[in-house]
Parts: structure tokens; C-alpha cells; sequence
């Protein structure tokens, strides 16, 4: 199956004036389906002008974007607009809430565009909020609503065309610690039913949660790496702590004459504390 | 579908829109309000009054035709103005010769002093005519009998007198084989007609009063000329106005000898083609009053986009969401496009019952001329929908402007 993602050598450059800043220089990122990408770096290292180009809200000065298998580098606003549309739900720090309608009309605005029936709109829409548990809060306004429970409704509104792709850029940068957590938990919890997700983020145990965190510094990618939440690098480590405490036992044993089975037991405490740890912090 | 559901959702966002800020909205509005209320109490009071002359015109009777010597343009003021006066030998070979009429009277006026008993009424209004002239006015007796050939052709002092002489004289109740004097003559009453309501303006209008006939012959003996004051004559068909007017006027033109180059000194004018007049009179009125809503519309136009400029402008982010939910350029530009629409369609409504309401309350001043005036169905239509398009002119700029925005520049507004 094509990767929902495959960007290649993606640049951007903005001119201001006579000055060109190049917030982007040269990325290569492919996510598969069903990864939780974190993207990380310093104020102004290009984060967000990734994640628009990665949600056809602009596009980049060179290189080329595939998603789900079809180019998205090069089209008119039509066809973008499209693909926003059916492709894609963005996640904005700033909510975007239209002030004047209800969570359920905010939520079932992306639907406006798209070829559903008024009544299938609706129930769409009622459905997605029940689902980000905020079945209670249909008629409610934004200024009758906390910040995490406007954050719920941007992101039950991201979700109303099951997209194939969530982005988040700093969803919980607006939030206090505890609501993010809140907003977290919903992320992975949308992850685990087989959601493909990206979020930008500043902070390390917000990240954490992800399987894999892309760090940018100027407009380039200086690491990419999974975290201890996925579960084939949990593994991995798992299995070489696993090993390294095991070829320690042997070599204990071997010098003190002392019994193999004990360090096979310290090394499955160890693998288990890791992963969990991953899984809990 | 989509399209159509999208337009009601825009409207009804639109008029949400509209009510939240509603003193904003009138004054942008105003012009638009202004014009089309304009154009509706113009055009319902032109239609009124044109319904109303016309109505009038038709009591009058639409067969007439009546004919008038007149002194041609050329001649003005070196003429007397009786010098072509029809004469009566013209009305005789009118009567035996035209095709397209099939009655004909000469009318001449007296004022006569009348004597009944002890009652005297001067100033009496005395018509002179022939006996056509109960056809060609509907009017025939209501008791005796009416004027016939004979009187005419023996200049008989004979008379008829309409139901009011009755009652100013105080002649009997069927005053038929009395006798009155007029002028010191003595006149034998022969019938009596019916006085017949004719509108303020028109000849024998106003106030009715005591009225006698007599015999066209007779009233020349009396006041010695062989001219009529005018004639009246009546069409065969009622369609056949132009036709008439040909052949009357060819018939006097052959008779006065003109050439080629004269100017007519007659004129033929039928019921008719007043009618058309007044109804041209009327266009013209329409179509001026549209001139004047076209310029006002421009007015109202401008502040329309004036209006929706400032509201893309305080809606940047509102519209960066819904591009990058997925709204097309073309969609954000039908929904400022029908935001405009509905804008200047709620001040034409607002315009048209302004008009309307203008013009019931001239219309229920007592006696108005306006009484049943009404706005046509074709004016609501033209003002709306000009108002519609005044909005999708006028909008177009605007909803451009939005349907271009970068959705990320938008997004980054304020
Ligand atoms: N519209 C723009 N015009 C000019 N420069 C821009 C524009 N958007 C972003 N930049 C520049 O591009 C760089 C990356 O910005 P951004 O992607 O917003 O960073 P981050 O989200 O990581 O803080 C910054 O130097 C920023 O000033
Ligand atoms: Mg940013």
C-alpha cells in the first residue's frame, strides 16, 4: 500500500522584499498509514510551514509531494481544495471556531463542501462530536465552551470526512497541562482505531506519545527517530536490553560461577519497565 | 444540489447576517430602499392615473371622433379663428359619402335665457344638433321622444330637456307637450334625457344643470351662422380609429381644395387615439422613473460594495477556514455573491412596500384620482429584479477578492 505521505527534496522559499527566507530546504519524509508523527523543533525552524504544505494549504517552491499515492504538488486551488476537503482534517492552534455557530454547525462545515445530504451531515456530524465526547455540548457556542472542549470540536471537525490524514500543528499550544493531556489521550485513542496522525509540538512529553518523533532546525530534518510508544522499537529495545543483560549475566556467571536463570529473570523486569514506562508516561 | 443547498444556507446565513447588524444594513441599503420605493409609487401613480383618464375617456365614449376647424400654425393671428370653422355643407357630404363612420352631429353652444312659468334661469347651456346625436351619445329619451329629421328640416322650435330642467324649472313630472321660452321663443318640450355624469374637465362636465336640445337648424336661426362650433361622429367598428381618421381627413382636404404642401386647418381626433396619447404619456413616465432607479440603483450599488468589501475584509479568517475545510474559490464566491443578492434584495423589498405603502395612503385621500391605483406585478418583478442584479454586479468585485484570498494568509489575519 502506498505510504500516505512521500515528500521528496520539499523547499520553500518566502520572498519578503528583496529578501528570501527559506524556511524550508530540501525534506524527505514518507509516513506510512496508521503512523503518529510528532514534529519537533525550535520556533521558526519551518514546522508549520511543513505541516501546510503536508495539508495542501500552500504549496512548496520545489520538490514533490505524493499523498495516498497521487501527486498534490501543483494543483489548482479547485483541486486543493479538494483534497483538503475529502484528503485531510487540520488541526489549528488557534481552534478556528466560527464564532456565530454551534459545535454541531462547526463541525459539520466541512461537509458543506462535500456531496452529503443535509440530514447525512448531521448525523455525520453528531456522531464525530459524540465520539470526541462532547455528545452534550451539540448546541453550544465557542464562547460557551472551555478551551479543550473547543479543541474537541476543531478536532471532531478535522475528522468528519474520515480523512486519511490528521494534522495538528501545536493543538495543545493554547491549552494548560491537564486539557492537553485530555487532547493527547484522544490523539492516541484516534490512533489506535487506525488514524494517521502528524502534530507539531514544543513539547517533549507531548511527543512522547507519539511513535516517532521528525526533529526540524532550519528548514531541515536533523533526526528522525521512534520513540519508546512504538511498539517494534519498544521491541527492539526491549530486546537488546534484554540481551545486554543477559550477556552480562553470563559474564557474571562465568566469573562468579553464579546461576544463568537469575539474569534472565532481571532482564524481563527491565524490558517490561521500558516499555510500560513508554506506554504510561 | 449542492449548489442549491449551498445558496440557502448562504441566504439564510445572509439574512442572519443582516439582522445582527441592522442599522448598518438600512443605511447600506438606503439607496437601493430609495430607488425602488421611487420607482413603485411613480409607476403605480402613473398606471392609476393612466387607468383612471382612460376609464374616464371611455364614459366618454371610445367611438367618438370629433372634428374642429382649426387655423393652421402658418396662418396664426391672420386669420380669424372661425375662418375655418366646418361648415355644414361639409358635414352633409361627410354623412352621405364617409365609409367608416355611421353617425355624425354638429354640436353649436348657445347660452340661453329660460323661462318656465314664474322660473327663470339664465345662462342655461342649449346644444343645436341632429339626430345622430342620441346614437352617437348613448343618450335617448327617457320619455316623449327624441329629436328626429323633421324637426331639423323644418326648424321646428322644439326641444328636449335632461331630468335636471325638471327639477330647476319645475316642469311636471312628464313635462312632454309644455312649452318653455327660450330666448323669448317658445319651444315646445318633445322629451327628456337623461343628464349624464361627465368628468370635471371634459366638455359638459362639472356640476350637472338644467340643459336643453334643439334642433341644430333651429340654433343657427337663433344665433345666424352656417358653421358648427365642432362635430361629432361615430366610428363604425371600434378598431377603426386610424382608418377613420385617414378618411375623414382626406374627404375635408379634397373639399378645402388643399395641396400637397398645406397644412391641415381641421382637426380629426378620436377617443382613440387619446387614448393612445396619454397611454405614451404614461410610457414615457415608466421609462423615465426607470431612468431615475438606475441611477439611484448605481448609488445603492456603490455602497453595496462598499458594504461587502468591509465584510470580507472583518471575515479574512472566517474565510481561510472554510478553504482549508475544502470551500472552493467558486463556492466562497457564490456565498459573498448571494450574500449581495440578498442584501439588495431586502432593500428592494423593503423599497417596494415604502412604494406601495406611499401610494395607498395618496390613494385613500377622499376622491383621489389615484383611488384604485395599484403597483402592476410587472414593476415588482423589474424592481426585484434589478435589486438581484444590482447585488451581483455590485457583489462581484468583492466575492472575488474573497474567493482569491491565500487560505493560509487569510488564516493569519489580524
Ligand atoms: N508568509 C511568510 N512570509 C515570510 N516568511 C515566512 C512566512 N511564513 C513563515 N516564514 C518564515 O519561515 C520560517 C519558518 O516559519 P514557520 O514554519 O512558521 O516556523 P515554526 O512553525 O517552526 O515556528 C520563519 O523564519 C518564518 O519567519
Ligand atoms: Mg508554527
Amino acid at each position: 500500500m502506498a505510504p500516505v505521505i512521500d515528500i521528496k527534496g520539499i523547499t520553500k522559499v518566502y520572498r519578503v522584499g528583496v529578501e528570501e527566507v527559506r524556511a524550508l530546504r530540501g525534506i524527505d519524509l514518507t509516513i506510512a498509514r496508521n503512523e503518529f508523527v510528532a514534529i519537533m523543533g525550535a520556533s521558526g525552524s519551518g514546522k508549520s510551514t511543513l505541516m501546510n504544505i503536508l495539508g495542501c494549504l500552500d504549496q512548496p517552491t520545489d520538490g514533490s509531494y505524493v499523498l495516498n499515492g497521487s501527486r498534490a504538488d501543483r494543483l489548482s486551488a479547485g483541486a486543493l481544495a479538494e483534497v483538503r476537503n475529502k484528503e485531510i482534517g487540520f488541526v489549528f492552534q488557534t481552534f478556528e471556531l466560527l464564532a456565530r455557530s454551534t459545535a454541531i454547525e462547526n463541525v459539520a462545515l466541512p461537509l458543506v463542501y462535500s456531496r452529503l445530504a443535509w440530514w447525512g451531515s448531521r448525523k455525520r456530524a453528531r456522531e464525530v462530536l459524540t465520539m470526541v465526547g462532547l455528545g452534550d455540548r451539540m448546541k453550544h457556542r465557542p464562547n460557551q465552551l472551555s478551551g479543550g472542549q473547543r479543541q474537541r470540536v476543531a478536532i471532531a471537525r478535522a475528522l468528519v470526512n474520515r480523512p486519511s490524514l490528521l494534522l495538528a500543528d501545536e493543538p495543545t499550544g493554547n491549552l494548560d497541562s491537564t486539557t492537553s493531556e485530555e487532547i493527547i489521550a484522544l490523539f492516541k485513542r484516534l490512533h489506535e482505531q487506525g488514524q494517521t496522525i502528524v502534530i507539531v509540538t514544543h513539547e517533549e512529553d507531548i511527543a512522547g506519545h507519539a511513535q516517532r518523533i521528525v526533529r526540524l532546525r532550519d528548514g531541515k530534518i536533523i533526526s528522525d527517530n521512534p520513540t519508546l510508544a512504538d511498539p517494534i522499537h519498544r521491541d527492539y529495545l526491549d530486546r537488546v536490553a534484554r540481551a545486554s543483560v543477559a550477556a552480562a549475566g553470563t559474564a557474571i556467571a562465568a566469573r562468579e560461577g553464579g546461576s544463568a536463570r537469575e539474569g534472565g529473570g532481571v532482564s524481563d523486569g527491565v524490558g517490561g519497565g521500558v516499555g510500560g514506562g513508554g506506554v504510561r508516561a | 444540489m449542492t449548489i442549491l443547498r449551498l445558496i440557502f444556507q448562504t441566504a439564510v446565513l445572509a439574512l442572519g447576517q443582516l439582522w445582527a447588524n441592522k442599522v448598518r444594513a438600512v443605511l447600506t441599503m438606503l439607496g437601493i430602499m430609495i430607488g425602488v420605493g421611487a420607482v413603485i409609487a411613480t409607476v403605480g401613480a402613473t398606471e392609476g392615473l393612466k387607468s383612471y383618464i382612460l376609464k374616464e375617456f371611455d364614459s366618454f365614449g371610445p367611438r367618438k371622433v370629433w372634428m374642429d376647424g382649426t387655423v393652421p400654425r402658418s396662418q396664426r393671428g391672420r386669420v380669424s379663428s372661425t375662418q375655418y370653422d366646418l361648415r355644414i355643407s361639409e358635414l352633409l357630404y361627410i354623412k352621405d359619402n364617409a365609409q367608416t363612420i355611421d353617425a355624425i352631429t354638429p354640436m353649436q353652444f348657445l347660452s340661453g335665457t329660460v323661462r318656465a312659468g314664474d322660473e327663470v334661469r339664465t345662462g342655461v347651456s342649449v346644444t343645436g344638433m341632429w339626430p345622430d346625436w342620441h346614437e352617437i351619445e348613448k343618450r335617448q329619451a327617457v320619455q316623449g321622444r327624441p329629436l328626429i329629421w323633421t324637426d331639423v328640416n323644418e326648424v321646428r322650435n322644439v326641444c328636449l330637456v335632461n331630468d335636471k330642467a325638471i327639477a330647476e324649472l319645475r316642469l311636471d313630472s312628464d313635462p312632454s307637450g309644455d312649452f318653455i321660452l327660450l330666448n323669448d321663443r317658445r319651444f315646445l318640450i318633445v322629451g327628456v334625457i337623461e343628464t349624464k355624469a361627465v368628468a370635471q374637465g371634459f366638455p359638459g362636465g362639472g356640476e350637472a344643470r338644467t340643459e336643453l336640445y334643439i334642433p341644430y337648424t333651429t340654433a343657427i336661426a337663433m344665433q345666424p351662422r352656417d358653421t358648427a362650433n365642432f362635430a361629432l361622429a361615430q366610428l363604425k367598428e371600434a378598431g377603426g380609429a386610424d382608418e377613420a381618421k385617414a378618411e375623414l381627413s382626406s374627404i375635408l382636404r379634397r373639399l378645402r381644395r388643399l395641396g400637397g404642401e398645406d397644412e391641415n386647418n381641421f382637426q380629426v381626433e378620436t377617443v382613440q387615439s387619446v387614448i393612445d396619447q396619454v397611454s405614451r404619456v404614461a410610457t414615457g413616465i415608466t421609462v423615465a422613473a426607470g431612468g431615475l432607479v438606475a441611477i439611484s440603483l448605481l448609488v445603492g450599488g456603490i455602497g453595496i460594495m462598499n458594504i461587502m468589501l468591509v465584510s470580507v475584509s472583518e471575515r479574512t479568517r472566517e474565510i481561510g477556514l472554510r478553504k482549508a475545510v475544502g470551500a472552493r474559490p467558486s463556492v466562497i464566491l457564490l456565498q459573498f455573491l448571494v450574500e449581495a443578492v440578498v442584501l439588495c434584495l431586502v432593500g428592494g423589498m423593503i423599497g417596494l412596500l415604502a412604494g406601495a405603502g406611499l401610494l395607498l395612503a395618496v390613494a385613500a385621500i377622499p376622491s383621489s384620482p389615484l383611488a384604485d391605483a395599484g403597483v402592476p406585478l410587472w414593476a415588482v418583478g423589474v424592481s426585484l429584479g434589478f435589486s438581484a442584479l444590482t447585488g451581483i454586479v455590485f457583489g462581484m468585485f468583492p466575492a472575488i477578492k474573497a474567493a482569491r484570498l491565500d487560505p493560509i494568509v487569510a488564516l493569519r489575519h489580524e
